[in-house]
């Protein structure tokens, strides 16, 4: 009985969060109405009452009403395991609510961050080099061993990485999306999407389930990503880039921004190296970072990590030959001078100890 | 003596049907009438047979004749009945003597000057004939090779029809040729052997363990990567054929008219290679009375499947069901007809449309595409695969260098003796550990307990489904043979995890 009333209530609330107004207006609406339902059975004489909207939103209200029936996508969601939660659900992030276009309700696949422990957001290019890449790793890698929770848009390039280094790091990491949070863009991410969400974190988004991923969307998650995040990490930046976006954003959130210097020559680092000049906290390695927050980063450095696997001695060497880049069983088996047998068993016992994945067949990359 | 008799034979898909051709001359109207059931080919017949007996120098009076091919119920076919029909007028004619083809099978087709000619079908009427205790065969002179693999049949092979009949009358001598003419011995040299493969390290692994155990391969590679030269290879490592199984494929060559006229008995293990334009017909044989297709002629070598997403829809799925029974059934509204096809699939395909995932660097294909292009392949028929493994693009180092690697000959020792082991253990219940199923796989492939540790990790961690564990098990039970080990260890394990078929979930999708 009780199960059956939350979901006569929640269908209600997915009827008015998915309404095309802005975020503010549909609070306003709701203290307004008081409660979601009401809004949907509101008559056409309140409609036209009602001062703060304009004739446009109450068009979209009422076509709404017609169009649109509450509850058909609940089940759907549940099935899919996204959750909704509002901004006045007790879960909500409190850190968003700082924010003055607040999303008015989040949709999550896996948890949420946790509103203690510290977040950072690593940001920057799709189309990255190896430099920020590896940079991306490496923070996302140290950041999150330290319990850092890493969050990041799930694109191509930096934002991807950092999250995969995140993930290396043992730790847990969140992607806000611009589309539905059902939908992993880009395709390609679909494995990260899935490494996220079994190694504890969660995939979100303000947009109801099945969103394609509409290149006006992107802009406005920007504001999420740092608006959950006490600090903003940009590796690599152009100088007109949708990162400084961000940054420009948590500044205005009141965040930290921090960006990774490069070369002045190089037009990935243009941007990263003017929020520098322009004040912008400077990354020099993640130890001196966690220093500055006050983590203790004794004995959490990567060479004693490594130590730590306890691999053998020839598995070591065919980790050792492993990178992010692919490669396959051939190459292997000239580069360690093993055979075949031997070399495969090696492999398949690094991929079950999770040290390795097997991207395609016989082709490997490291993942931890 | 107006009426006359002689025996000859008739294919039925690959059942042999004695036939006796029965002859009668009589007085009235000069006509030629032939009767019992047959196709036009075979009504052809009268005008050939009758020329031929004139410009062979006999007299073909104008009296009424009247062949009957018995039993009527069966459909007739081809030009084989050509000379048991002249032989039986000539015998009406009393030119040759009714007690000489008393006890003698005739086959061949007749040109109109009187030569014969070779026909296909001739090995298994033979074997027939020496079933029901004939005890001489005249079969065309190009024929008389294969027609000796018969064991204990004499053999007369005939050039044109006056020698068939001085033949039987006894005024010819021709030279009986019975038995073999030479042993078993497999031919020297093979075409392809593995020596010659470069590189290709895991490949090599992977056909080496599905040929030991019987199982099916996947290779996935880049084009050019010398996929259909390893599948080449694999013919040669199979264990050599017994002289039963040799007669076997013989018998399904000399149906379809494939044999080599002076070398007629198969010694190689067939290498079927089929291009993927073929029908489903073509692969599991067809026609009105069906005739072997690719996988009977396959019966006990090789398959090879190239290009396996560009074969049409349907057509890979017919193969599901001789890929289980070994054998193909075909009903037709004339009977049914069973034909053996008991092969190894070796299948290769590129892993996306353009071959090169995944080097991202080359691949220019999308996601989506190589997901399309994987789908074309069902799941169920990638579940009959036991084993995948990658053929990698062939470097410098492999062309240019002077390694040489492992002959075929070596490699085929450990084969056979792992499929010795296998013998002994399943005592003909089963020959190869790919036919383990149910219980039986529970009983050879008992794991210890370190075993069963590393398996419940890697099904979890994998997301196995129960299929691709007894796979795994299946092809542990190999590498555990071949390494001449009773019981099935870890590294076996590992190995058969390492070749395990691809999963289509995650298959194409970058990990990042």
């Amino acid at each position: 009985m009780m199960k059956e009333e939350k979901r006569n209530k929640v269908k209600y609330e997915l009827w008015l969060a998915e309404l095309r107004i802005s975020s503010r207006k549909k609070c306003l609406l709701r203290q307004h109405m008081k409660t979601a339902e009401n809004v949907y059975y509101i008559e056409e004489t309140e409609i036209s009452e009602i001062g703060f909207l304009t004739e446009t939103e109450k068009n979209t209200i009422r076509h709404a009403q017609k169009e649109k029936k509450p509850g058909e996508e609940y089940e759907k969601m549940c099935e899919k395991g996204i959750r909704f939660i509002p901004f006045f659900d007790g879960e909500y992030p409190g850190r968003l609510l700082e924010l003055q276009d607040f999303p008015y309700a989040l949709y999550v696949k896996g948890r949420l961050p946790d509103q203690e422990s510290k977040k950072a957001a690593i940001v920057g290019a799709r189309r990255c080099t190896p430099y920020g890449e590896k940079y991306a790793v490496e923070f996302g890698k140290i950041l999150a061993g330290c319990g850092i929770e890493i969050i990041s848009g799930l694109a191509r390039g930096i934002d991807g990485m950092g999250q995969r280094g995140a993930l290396m790091g043992g730790g847990r990491t969140f992607a806000v999306l611009g589309s539905g949070a059902d939908v992993c863009y880009p395709r390609e991410h679909i494995g990260l999407y899935v490494d996220i969400l079994n190694q504890g974190g969660g995939i979100l988004s303000e947009y109801p389930p099945g969103t394609p991923p509409l290149p006006q969307n992107f802009p406005p998650r920007n504001r999420i990503i740092s608006g959950l995040s006490d600090a903003v990490l940009v590796m690599e930046a152009r100088e007109k880039s949708g990162s400084l976006i961000t940054a420009d954003l948590a500044l205005e959130q009141g965040r930290d921004v921090y960006a990774l210097p490069g070369p002045v020559n190089s037009e990935l680092s243009i941007g990263c190296n003017r929020l520098i000049q322009q004040g912008a906290g400077l990354l020099l390695d993640p130890e001196s970072l966690l220093n500055e927050w006050n983590f203790n980063v004794s004995g959490r450095t990567g060479k004693e990590d490594k130590n730590k696997k306890m691999l053998e001695t020839t598995e070591k060497l065919v980790y050792s030959c492993l990178g992010l880049y692919p490669k396959n069983v051939d190459r292997l088996v000239e580069e360690t001078k093993l055979g075949a047998g031997e070399l495969l068993n090696i492999l398949v016992s690094l991929e079950l100890q999770g040290y390795i994945r097997e991207i395609s067949k016989n082709y490997y990359i490291k993942v931890k | 003596m107006s009426f006359s008799t002689v025996i000859s034979g008739a294919m039925e898909g690959l059942r042999v049907e004695l036939i006796r051709v029965e002859a009668d001359v009589s007085n009235g109207l000069p006509v030629f009438h032939m009767v019992g059931y047959l196709s036009s080919e075979v009504k052809e017949a009268s005008e050939r047979v009758r020329t031929a007996i004139r410009n062979s120098g006999y007299s073909f009076p104008a009296k009424r004749t009247v062949i009957n091919l018995a039993p009527a119920t069966m459909r007739k076919r081809g030009a084989s009945f050509d000379l048991p029909i002249a032989a039986a007028i000539l015998v009406s004619l009393g030119e040759i003597d009714a007690v000489r083809v008393k006890d003698t099978l005739l086959i061949g087709e007749l040109s109109l000057d009187g030569q014969v000619r070779k026909v296909p079908g001739i090995l298994p009427v033979v074997m027939e004939a020496k079933k029901a205790g004939t005890g001489c065969c005249i079969v065309p002179a190009e024929n008389a090779r294969e027609a000796a693999l018969v064991d204990g049949m004499k053999i007369a092979g005939v050039r044109n029809l006056r020698d068939t009949v001085d033949f039987l009358n006894g005024r010819k001598e021709i030279g009986f040729c019975t038995g073999r003419t030479d042993g078993m011995s497999r031919s020297a040299s093979e075409e392809n052997d593995f020596s010659q493969v470069r590189g290709q390290e895991s490949v090599r692994r992977a056909a080496e363990l599905a040929v030991a155990g019987g199982h099916n391969l996947l290779m996935i590679g880049p084009p050019g990567s010398g996929k259909t030269m390893t599948a080449k290879c694999i013919a040669g490592i199979l264990p050599p054929l017994t002289e039963e199984e040799s007669m076997e494929i013989t018998k399904i060559y000399s149906v379809v008219g494939l044999l080599d006229e002076k070398e007629p008995l198969i010694r190689r293990r067939p290498f079927r290679s089929v291009h993927h334009t073929a029908t489903k017909a073509a692969l599991i044989g067809g026609g009105l009375i069906p005739r072997p297709g690719e996988i009977s002629l396959a019966h006990g070598g090789v398959l090879f499947l190239d290009e396996l997403p560009e074969f049409r829809k349907g057509v890979l799925e017919v193969l599901r069901q001789p890929l289980e029974s070994h054998s193909i059934q075909l009903s037709r509204t004339c009977g049914n007809y069973s034909f053996p096809a008991d092969f190894m699939l070796v299948a290769a395909m590129n892993p996306c449309p353009c071959g090169c995932y995944p080097d991202m660097e080359r691949c220019t294909c999308t996601p989506a595409q190589i997901q399309a292009y994987i789908g074309r392949v069902s799941q169920a028929f990638l579940d009959r695969i036991d084993l995948c493994a990658e053929s990698s693009r062939i470097g410098f180092e492999d062309l240019t260098g002077s390694r040489t690697a492992e002959c075929s000959a070596s490699i085929r020792d450990r084969v056979c003796r792992a499929r010795e082991i296998q013998s002994q253990r399943y005592k003909g219940k089963i020959r190869t550990n790919s036919m383990l199923s149910g219980e039986d796989l529970k009983k050879y492939c008992e794991l210890d307990q370190k075993g069963r540790n590393l398996m419940e990790t890697a099904f979890t961690v994998m997301k196995m489904s129960a299929r691709a564990y007894y796979r795994i098990l299946r092809v542990a039970r190999t590498a555990a043979d071949l390494a001449g080990e009773e019981k099935i260890r870890e590294e076996h394990l590992r190995e058969a995890i390492g070749y395990r078929m691809v999963d289509r979930k995650y298959w194409g999708r970058q990990q990042t």
